[in-house]
């Protein structure tokens, strides 16, 4: 470029008008941005959020303590303990996640030959303290009645795929 | 010897062998159910089908015996898919519940459904449902599963000895049962859990309880009874699940008493995991520290001949090495492992030992039980007479109280006094054993604990050499344990030293106060109320007759908790390895012993358990072999002396509680109800 050039440039603050002409251009474009935690952002069904425990719709807890979801798990993040119930059924007396160990992988839901345990579409389960991540089977059981619907319509909407 | 060609190899085997068995010579794996080792032929789930030329089908290879010149394919497309159909069946009508199945993990059809199984069945009517069995405490049926191998009724009839096990019904409706709805009358019972092939027969007291993947298998020695069974000992976390049986053809083969295998959850009821000492008459947790120098105060007061100690029956061979090196440090003789008082002699090991050798038991063609119930003191060993009572040509009589064996066997006599006809040679017995080639004779602890016991040993010898059995490659003399502990101890010389006393006259001077400190090295099965007023140390795993007494408890670990040298009646060696820790404050035995030397102010010469074993060689060398058997000089032993005419009668009251370990165990508190309370003994309190 010419001295010229450079020097007309210089003079008439080119530069700053096409930023300002970009930023203007932004500024009438419809955002991309969202108001978390008022708005939020599509999620498709196989969105593989915090854990739940699921329930057949008579109240009977699905899982069977069959333990699969224990040793499928990379992190080893679950913890399965189980003994006869009363009515001779196989039952967990423990279920603990440590949400903290939990890498999200999905292989849990994966290996659960009865759809109970399931990563729901919750993601916001932040928490005060480090301890309070450490679910146990009362929490997910809890989390899995607040969360049926959504589940039951995720995976319906999965099923043709799986 | 016919030759045969499989898969294009050649073998040449013995008569008599069938194409499986070929096929597994060669190292060709053949999918079955019902054909088992240790069975009778079944060829009842067709799984082994294979194609042999010039045969119009597939044949059955567990069922069928070679013939020379057969050609064999194991592994082409049409026994694949002959095998499939037959897999297709097996899957028609067991249920789709491996998730919920404790079989899932280790089970042979879930295995062999991934090589033959179709993914989609394609069978639309209903499944068949059976109605579920019961089988006694142990075993949990699920028969619906039943692909009906017919394992379990053969193993029942013909190893077990029990006709209890059957089949009725045809077809579909096929259904294995008990018959009559009750227990399994059998110490084997639960080997059928093993042997079943699906989830049908488990084991009850482990439903549902782990996974076979989450556990950590260790390889041990089982101490409840003095055979030395070889176990694995499944932990998850720090509890013993369970406990199975390794493969031992000298010792088990492949079963195992229900005593050893189902009395694991003992390990966790009543152990003591923290020291105690007495204060103000009760028992009150202590630091290790108090309690030793409780102990150190007591035993600086007192002489070395006021002190005495005495081994249990669980005590493993470092631990007893260790407390007899501690014990002549503080200079006292009075050393006992014989807590029953059986009269065995210690300076011939041919004396206390099962010389024969379990498996040596199949060569033996004449038999002579004396004061023993092998069912009840070692039940594999029963097992192995009946094996050998099955083959044939086998005389076998007892002397003593009339026996619910498996077998038949001829009674000669409930009192002692037959034996001395029988060594006199005029007992028409005696000429039976006399004209057997390799006649073997049992000695029960029940017929050594008596008074008389030392005139019962002598002339158990004096027939054992008048008719032969002592000969070149064959000493027929056998003296059958009923702890682990007492053939190591013995070998090791924990007997009464120069002028010591033996557990009777232990016993008598702690009543007397000859005797101010008894030292109890697990030793439980002791009349503690005959401990008068001595001061008594218990060292031991669980909270029994022993620490009840005590004055100081400290607590050791169970058999699952150490790496121990166990002596069984053969006097094999054997090592069981650690599979956990010991609970709470609890230590290995030898190290407690050596922290406790170390108060009294004559340390053990030990600081690891490589030196403990360096010691314990040293004192006794045939300890050193491990996993064999040295063959024990014959030599005198027994004192001859008149015989009491009493009944002999066997040590065994109840199987199921015979040591502390079972007696803290609920399963074996269940069995006890179930088989050796009859209707007329039970009262109210039991339920």
């Amino acid at each position: 470029m010419s001295v010229l050039g450079r020097g007309v440039r210089s003079l008439f603050l080119l530069e700053f008008v096409s930023a300002m002409r970009l930023t203007l251009r932004y500024f009438f474009r419809k955002k991309v941005t969202i108001n978390y935690p008022y708005e939020k952002g599509p999620l498709s069904p196989r969105f593989r959020g915090e854990h739940v425990l699921r329930r057949y719709p008579n109240g009977e807890e699905r899982c069977i303590a069959c333990k699969l979801c224990e040793a499928i798990c990379p992190a080893q993040a679950i913890t399965i303990e189980a003994e006869p119930r009363d009515d001779g059924s196989r039952r967990t007396t423990r279920y603990d996640i440590d949400m903290t160990k939990c890498i999200y992988c999905g292989f849990c839901e994966e290996a659960c030959p009865v759809d109970a345990i399931v990563e729901g579409p919750n993601f916001q389960f932040a928490t005060e303290s480090r301890e309070e991540l450490m679910y146990d089977k009362e929490k997910l059981l809890a989390n899995g009645d607040r969360w049926e619907r959504e589940i039951a319509i995720n995976l319906e909407a999965d099923a043709p795929y799986r | 010897m016919p030759t045969l060609t499989i898969d294009g190899q050649k073998i040449e085997v013995d008569d008599g062998t069938t194409v499986l068995q070929a096929c597994e010579l060669l190292g060709i794996e053949i999918p079955r159910f019902c054909y088992h080792e240790r069975l009778s032929i079944a060829g009842n789930c067709r799984m082994c089908l294979v194609e042999m030329e010039n045969a119009p089908m597939p044949i059955a290879s567990c069922a069928m015996p070679v013939g020379d010149g057969m050609v064999i394919h194991t592994n082409n497309p049409q026994i694949k898919q002959a095998r499939e159909g037959v897999m297709e069946f097996l899957l028609i009508n067991h249920p789709l519940d491996c998730p919920i199945c404790d079989q899932g993990g280790e089970c042979d059809l879930q295995d062999q459904a991934m090589v033959y199984g179709k993914d989609q069945s394609r069978f639309e009517e209903n499944k068949r449902a059976v109605k579920e069995k019961y089988m006694g405490p142990l075993i949990k049926t699920i028969m619906t599963r039943c692909i009906h191998c017919t394992r379990c009724v053969r193993f029942a009839i013909e190893i077990a000895g029990v006709d209890d096990l059957g089949a009725v019904g045809r077809g579909e409706d096929t259904e294995i049962t008990t018959y009559l709805e009750k227990a399994m009358p059998s110490e084997l019972s639960g080997n059928v859990i093993d042997l079943c092939p699906v989830g049908a027969l488990t084991s009850k007291p482990y439903a549902f309880t782990a996974r076979s993947w989450e556990l950590r298998k260790t390889e041990s020695i089982d101490v409840h009874d003095a055979l030395g069974s070889n176990i694995r000992i499944d932990c998850r976390g720090a509890e013993v699940m369970r406990v199975l049986p390794r493969l031992s053809e000298e010792i088990n083969e492949e079963w195992l008493t229900d005593k050893s295998r189902f009395a694991c959850d003992g390990l966790r009821r009543q152990r003591l995991d923290t020291p105690y000492v007495r204060r103000n008459g009760t028992l009150q947790p202590a630091s290790w520290n108090e309690a030793f120098d409780t102990i150190a105060a007591r035993i600086k007061a007192t002489t070395g001949n006021r002190l005495a100690a005495v081994v249990g029956d669980l005590a493993d061979a470092e631990s007893i090495v260790a407390l007899k090196d501690l014990m002549a440090s503080l200079g006292s003789p009075h050393l006992d492992c014989r807590q029953d008082g059986a009269a065995l002699d210690p300076s011939c090991r041919a004396g206390y030992l099962f010389n024969s050798t379990i498996a040596g038991i199949e060569n033996a063609d004449a038999c002579l039980l004396i004061g023993t119930d092998p069912r009840g003191e070692a039940a594999l060993i029963n097992t192995r007479l009946r094996k050998r009572y099955l083959a044939g040509g086998f005389n076998i009589a007892s002397v003593g109280a009339s026996l619910n064996l498996t077998f038949s066997v001829e009674n000669l006599g409930s009192s002692a006094s037959v034996l001395s006809v029988i060594a006199d040679a005029t007992h028409p017995f005696a000429s039976t054993l006399k004209n057997a080639e390799f006649p073997m004779l049992i000695v029960g602890q029940g017929a050594l604990n008596r008074a008389d016991g030392a005139a019962i040993l002598a002339v158990a010898r004096a027939i054992a050499e008048s008719v032969g059995m002592i000969k070149e490659g064959w000493n027929g003399f056998n003296v059958l344990h009923t702890a682990a502990a007492r053939v190591g101890a013995l070998d090791l010389g924990f007997v009464p030293g120069e002028g010591g006393r033996d557990t009777a006259g232990i016993l008598a001077g702690a009543s007397n106060g000859d005797i101010d400190t008894v030292f109890l090295l697990g030793a439980d099965e002791l009349d503690m109320s005959q401990l008068g007023k001595a001061f008594v140390i218990y060292q031991g795993s669980h909270g029994d007759a022993g620490a009840h007494r005590a004055d100081v408890v400290l607590p050791g670990a169970a058999y699952s908790e150490k790496s121990g040298t166990y002596v069984n009646t053969e006097g094999r060696v054997q090592r069981g390895s650690r599979a956990l820790f010991p609970p709470g404050d609890a230590r290995e035995d030898w190290a407690i012993l050596r922290a406790l030397s170390g108060h009294l102010g004559s340390v053990l010469p030990f600081d690891n358990l490589a030196q403990v074993r360096t010691r314990m060689i040293e004192v006794a060398p045939v300890l050193a072999a491990l996993d064999e058997i040295a063959p024990a000089e014959w030599g005198s032993f027994g004192v001859a002396g008149p015989l009491n005419d009493t009944n002999l009668s066997t040590p065994i009251g109840d199987y199921y509680l015979t040591n502390p370990i079972c007696r803290a165990s609920l399963t074996m508190a269940e069995c006890s109800a179930v088989y050796s309370v009859t209707e007329q003994e039970a009262t109210g309190a039991h339920g």
